[in-house]
């Protein structure tokens, strides 16, 4: 096997490594969609953020707008300080409501954000002040059973976030 | 108890002990090996063409079965995978489900054994006959140092052919994968590539799988140069050094996965 | 033993008694557990390495069936220690090449590998590359085993010529004492680790040392006794018996 010979495959290998490599990063791997386009940034407070993940997608009508940039706690309020970074291409109303949702019963994670009808646009770096936190059903199931424990009353619709008055550890609240 | 059995169990006890310090005695002799051929790297860098030579017996020649392989593996992944899902209602995320079994595990640690399989053993016997022919003695005597000659050129040729092997058997695998999936079970192709690249994250996945392979490589063409260069100069010697090297490289193999993979995706939550 | 320059020195003894590892202590491969190994005067086990590696650069060793690089053709087993060791200029490496396939009698199978050589041609092309750099002092290792008659006559042809054309020093392992006494200037004969006899070809003939005798006359039985040593013969016959 003479060397230009051995130069040219090993030269045809290392491309192709290096193509699976690029393959692996870009096509399958997020590599790309998370850098390139530009956008702004908005902040958003929930009581509860579920199973939300950093670089979760954030949707509005379905399509996806931007990422989850960040997470932190704010220690003053005990809320959760969510970072979005949304496409330069979408704007935003000041009165958009941003909803954490599960897309199916085991899907992903992802923030919704629900367009209202205000005039004035959210900048970066802005608020949005309506949040919708994510439901737990533990929480959800604990709900439930007090209630139905309790005097029959209408139970509060969808509310994930139980009231200030004391409750009963319930049974299947902590896991 | 009789005498006889006190002599029995302390002949045991001493050949325990034997065995111990000789296996420790032996790391220790491949840890300053292994400190010989690194410090020799340079000289295999600058005479390249052995390096380059080496990266074509082992990645070259074994690109063949490293792409069917990882083509097969994909296809069952898929198959297998899309049974199970399809219980939970969640067969889109079928991609998901092959691209980080392969990228993150079956991508370095299949490509790994098959490495040591063909190019470990064919490394270790190559070494051994030349040790056995004196063509290594010969070379001492025309002072030209074989660690740096013959030996370093190889283990770097390894490493460098492991990480592009396990990046092509993973991407072997994925397109098996969507052959299997989407063109024959019929899973949309879009959930599929989405669903994918939504999760598969490139910083702790595809650069963990890389980072394996790298480690992978670099253990079995360490132990493929150090059993052929320690084998007797017999035909036996050779034969069971080529033997310990496939053992010993697919268990090294499969704990430093172990190892690795506990420090690499901890919790499994991406933070 | 001493060995004078320029001269060809047989060493000679059964198998296993320490001829190879006499080569070896001299090329640096092994350190003496006592006593000394001088070359030129210096002390070899005590070289470092740069001063091991001159010396090894200016001597050559053929080795008992060739060694030459398998993955090599006969041209580049002869050019590697060259294109190791100097700078030369490719067409200056090509030119010295074919002259030691001359010397060796091999220029036209120059572009040959290995495993299509016989084995006297592979030892006359590892005798090539011994003398690739003109060293000083040759080593040779059982150059006679397992050759043919007219090949072995080539090759003792071969080591006394090189050996008056280039002013070399040359060792020789072996136990061919027809051949040795036909090249070599003077003889050593070792057994157990020891030197038992030595003289020049003509005392070694007409010596009455009964080790020399038995190894020069090939007897079967003699100082070095044809049983291995066992216990005795009608005892271990009748061992199982009552």
């Amino acid at each position: 096997m003479n060397r230009a010979a051995i130069d040219l495959w090993v030269g045809i290998f290392v491309a192709l490594g290096f193509g699976a490599i690029l393959f692996l990063a870009l096509k399958v791997g997020n590599l790309v969609t998370l850098d390139n386009s530009p956008g702004y940034r908005l902040e958003a407070n929930f009581d509860n953020i579920g199973g939300l993940k950093l670089r979760a997608p954030v949707k509005a009508a379905g399509v996806v707008v931007g990422r989850v940039e960040s997470v932190r706690l704010d220690t003053k309020s005990y809320e959760a300080v969510v970072t979005l970074r949304i496409d330069r291409d979408y704007q935003f109303t000041k009165d958009t409501i941003a909803a954490i949702n599960t897309s199916g019963l085991l899907g992903e994670v992802y923030v919704g954000l629900d367009a209202g009808g205000d005039p004035t646009m959210l900048r970066d770096g802005d608020q949005i002040a309506k949040t919708q936190s994510a439901v737990v059903v533990e929480k959800l199931i604990s709900q439930f059973l007090f209630d139905k424990a309790a005097s029959p009353r209408p139970s509060a619709s969808g509310d994930p976030v139980p009231a200030k008055s004391a409750e009963p550890a319930p049974v299947g609240a902590k896991k | 108890m009789s005498a006889e059995l006190v002599a029995g169990i302390a002949q045991w006890l001493r050949r325990l002990g034997g065995t111990v310090t000789g296996a420790v005695a032996q790391l220790g002799f491949a840890a300053r090996f292994l400190a010989a051929v690194l410090w020799h790297t340079p000289s295999a860098f600058r005479r390249i063409h052995l390096t380059l030579r080496e990266i074509y017996f082992t990645g070259v020649l074994s690109l063949v079965i490293i792409l069917m392989s990882g083509l097969f593996v994909g296809m069952v992944l898929s198959l297998q995978g899309y049974e199970t899902l399809k219980r939970y209602g969640a067969d889109e995320q079928l991609g998901i489900l092959v691209a980080l079994a392969l990228v993150r595990e079956l991508g370095p640690v299949i490509s790994g054994l098959l490495f040591a399989s063909r190019a470990g053993s064919a490394i270790t016997a190559e070494i051994g006959l030349m040790k056995t022919t004196e063509q290594l003695a010969a070379m001492e005597m025309m002072a030209v140092d074989p660690l740096a000659r013959v030996i370093a050129p190889r283990f770097w040729g390894g490493v460098i052919s492991m990480p592009l092997l396990a990046a092509l058997f993973s991407a072997a695998g994925i397109f098996g994968g969507y052959l299997v999936g989407v063109r024959l079970i019929g899973i949309d192709a879009g959930a599929f590539w989405g669903q994918m690249q939504a999760g598969v994250d490139f910083w702790p996945d595809v650069t963990n799988g890389i980072i394996k392979s790298v480690v992978f490589g670099a253990a079995v063409s360490l132990i493929s140069v150090f059993e052929g260069y320690n084998a007797k100069p017999t035909a036996e010697g050779v034969a069971s050094a080529t033997t310990r090297t496939v053992v010993l490289s697919s268990l090294a193999i499969l704990a430093l996965d172990f190892v690795m993979t506990a420090f690499m995706f901890r919790g499994g939550n991406a933070t | 033993m001493t060995i004078p320059r320029g001269k060809i020195v047989a060493i000679m003894g059964g198998s296993g008694c320490g001829k190879t590892t006499i080569l070896r202590l001299i090329g640096g491969q092994l350190r003496p557990q006592s006593g000394q190994v001088r070359v030129g005067g210096l002390s070899v086990p005590d070289l470092a390495p740069s001063a091991l590696y001159e010396l090894r650069r200016k001597s050559g060793m053929l080795f008992q069936f060739g060694a030459l690089f398998t993955d090599m053709s006969v041209f580049e087993n002869i050019a590697f220690p060259m294109r190791e060791h100097t700078a030369l200029p490719e067409e200056l490496i090509r030119d010295l090449v074919l002259m030691k396939l001359q010397a060796v009698g091999l220029r036209g199978a120059a572009q040959l590998m290995p495993a299509e050589l016989s084995g006297g041609m592979a030892r006359r092309v590892a005798l090539a590359r011994a003398i690739a750099l003109d060293p000083l002092l040759i080593l040779y290792d059982e150059p006679f085993a397992g050759l043919d008659p007219i090949s072995l006559g080539v090759v003792g042809q071969l080591i006394r010529r090189l050996n008056d054309a280039l002013s070399i020093t040359s060792v020789v392992v072996t136990h061919d004492v027809y051949e040795s006494l036909k090249i070599v200037d003077y003889l050593y004969f070792v057994s157990e680790g020891r030197v038992i006899a030595s003289g020049t070809p003509d005392e070694v003939r007409a010596s009455s040392d009964p080790f020399v005798r038995q190894f020069v006359d090939g007897a079967p039985d003699g100082p070095v006794p044809f049983h291995y040593p066992a216990p005795a013969y009608r005892e271990e016959l009748f061992a199982d018996v009552g």
